[in-house]
């Protein structure tokens, strides 16, 4: 490997140039430098990790901290910095802390009983898709549907009025906006936390079928939990829960629509070609893009270069979904693909709690969507959209479609 | 082929009973369990897939 001086780094994030694909400057490095040191937003230079292997491995070592209060932690942003250090997420927690919060949920988000959720998802993707039709076209797919859908389940889970949401969806928001200002951020975050500290506290009084309710009876009465910490991880819940589905459901009808053939697929396909095509949609978007952060605990040697005790790492997922010595044609959307095994998801033990339910609502979102609107496309051309570079989670500020007149 | 599994770092992710229900199952607080026995005869593709998939990787196979 050539030794590169500071201020050749390349800086990160690095710049896409089509809103579907990783940046070509990220896939370049996987196959030139795999893991190699950038330059990141606070002058620090973590490693970036782009190969699917190497990703696997550094998300599944417990040599590879997740906990941000490490001086070494490369942080995504001075927000996200500012919002985490009131009470960590247990995102940002390593064993065998975090898994003493997660095992609290993992009932929750169970295969099966995700499952029972079902009847609930589709009466809420059926009420929001009536309304949808009644609507003037254009109509933004990501407010009538996209951020909707999510949102709604959500706030069923939980057992929070949907009705509330003028109160944390901009708050979210801003808190996965990398251009916040910390003070923003803090603001944010203590909102969220106040709002979600009163509705654990309206359970303990009033208990309802819900995931609150359950938190605050089974584990904050008898002291397992703290309020506090209990607010957290309502928060976690909450702001991990909807913009990450949203912006699923979003880019990934764009992606569809651009590939009329694979988007009839779906629209009259068997459970399992639906399945296949919401995987290889999670794979090839990749919507959570900036790389999972972690710090090296102690010297590790990764594809060949040693890594020392302190220093940052982004193992980037985006980058490892596309990897072409796991995937054929990784840039091709294919919804047959199977053996998927994607990273968007995360991989270790911080992989994502509610994938089940995620996979749920995308598996009934999409084909209900092109069903209702068999000639369902975009309004306007995908290059006159405001992509969000700068938020955690990517996406797309408004998509507006036409159906002509079958809807 | 015989499974051996961590139960305790199980983190409910759930990627086994979608890889191979036939064989993989959650407690009921989300934690692998096994359908049968540990010595399984066939599935072996969907139960490599599962070992493959677990993020936790607590499954090994022999
Ligand atoms: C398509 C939708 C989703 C995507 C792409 C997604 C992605 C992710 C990723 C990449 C992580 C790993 C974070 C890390 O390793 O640092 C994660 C963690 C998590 N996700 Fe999701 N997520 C989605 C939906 C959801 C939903 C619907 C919920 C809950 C209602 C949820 C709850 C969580 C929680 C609680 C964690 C933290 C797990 C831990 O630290 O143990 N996610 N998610």
């Amino acid at each position: 490997m050539t030794h590169l001086v500071e201020a050749d780094l390349p800086s990160y994030p690095m710049a896409r140039q089509c809103p579907y694909d990783p940046p070509p400057a990220m896939s370049e490095l996987r196959s030139s430098r795999p893991v190699t040191r950038v330059k990141i937003w606070d002058g620090t230079s973590p490693w970036l990790v782009t190969r699917y292997e190497d990703v696997r491995d550094v998300l599944a070592d417990p040599r590879f901290s997740a906990d941000f209060r490490h001086p070494g932690y490369p942080g995504s942003s001075p927000a996200v910095k500012a919002s985490r250090d009131v009470s960590p997420w247990f995102v940002n927690i390593d064993d065998p802390e975090h898994a003493r919060y997660r095992r609290m949920l993992t009932a929750e988000f169970a295969v099966k009983r995700v499952a029972g959720y079902r009847p609930m998802i589709e009466s809420a993707v059926e009420e929001l898709l009536d309304a949808m039709a009644d609507m003037p076209q254009p109509v933004d797919l990501v407010q009538a549907f996209a951020l909707a859908l999510p949102s709604i389940v959500v706030c069923e889970v939980m057992g929070i009025p949907y009705g509330d949401r003028g109160l944390w969806q901009e708050h979210s928001r801003v808190l996965f906006d990398v251009d916040s200002t910390p003070e923003q951020g803090a603001h944010a975050d203590a909102e969220l936390r106040s709002y979600l500290a009163q509705q654990l506290e309206e359970k303990k009084l009033n208990p309802g079928d819900d995931l609150l309710s359950r938190l605050a009876q089974r584990y904050i009465a008898n002291g397992e939990l703290t309020p506090v910490d209990g607010a957290a991880m309502a928060l976690l819940l909450l702001v991990a829960g909807h913009e990450t589905t949203a912006n699923m459901i979003g880019m990934g009808t764009m992606m569809l629509l651009d590939h009329p053939d694979q988007a009839a697929e779906v629209r009259d396909g068997d459970e399992k070609t639906v399945q296949s095509a919401v995987e290889e949609l999670l794979r090839i978007l990749t919507v959570v893009h900036g790389g999972r952060r972690r710090v090296a605990t102690e010297a590790v040697e990764l594809g060949g270069v040693q890594i020392q005790a302190g220093d940052g790492v982004i193992a980037s997922e985006p980058a490892a979904n596309r990897d072409p010595e796991q995937y054929d044609d990784p840039d091709e959307l294919d919804i047959h693909r199977s053996d998927n095994h994607h990273l968007a998801f995360g991989f270790g033990v911080h992989r994502c709690l509610g994938q089940p339910l995620a996979r749920l609502e995308l598996q009934i979102a999409y084909p209900a969507l092109l069903r209702r609107f068999p000639d369902l496309a975009l309004a306007v051309p995908t290059d006159q959209m405001t992509y969000r570079d700068s938020m955690i989670v990517y996406g797309v500020d408004e998509i507006p479609v036409s159906w002509g007149g079958r809807g | 082929m015989k499974i051996a599994i961590d139960h305790d770092g199980c983190i409910g992710s759930g990627e086994c009973v979608l890889a191979a229900p036939e064989v993989f199952d959650q407690d009921d607080d989300g934690i692998v369990t096994l359908v049968g026995s540990d010595e399984v005869d066939g599935h072996d593709e969907a139960i490599r897939s599962a070992a493959h998939a677990c993020p936790a990787r607590i499954i090994s196979l022999s």
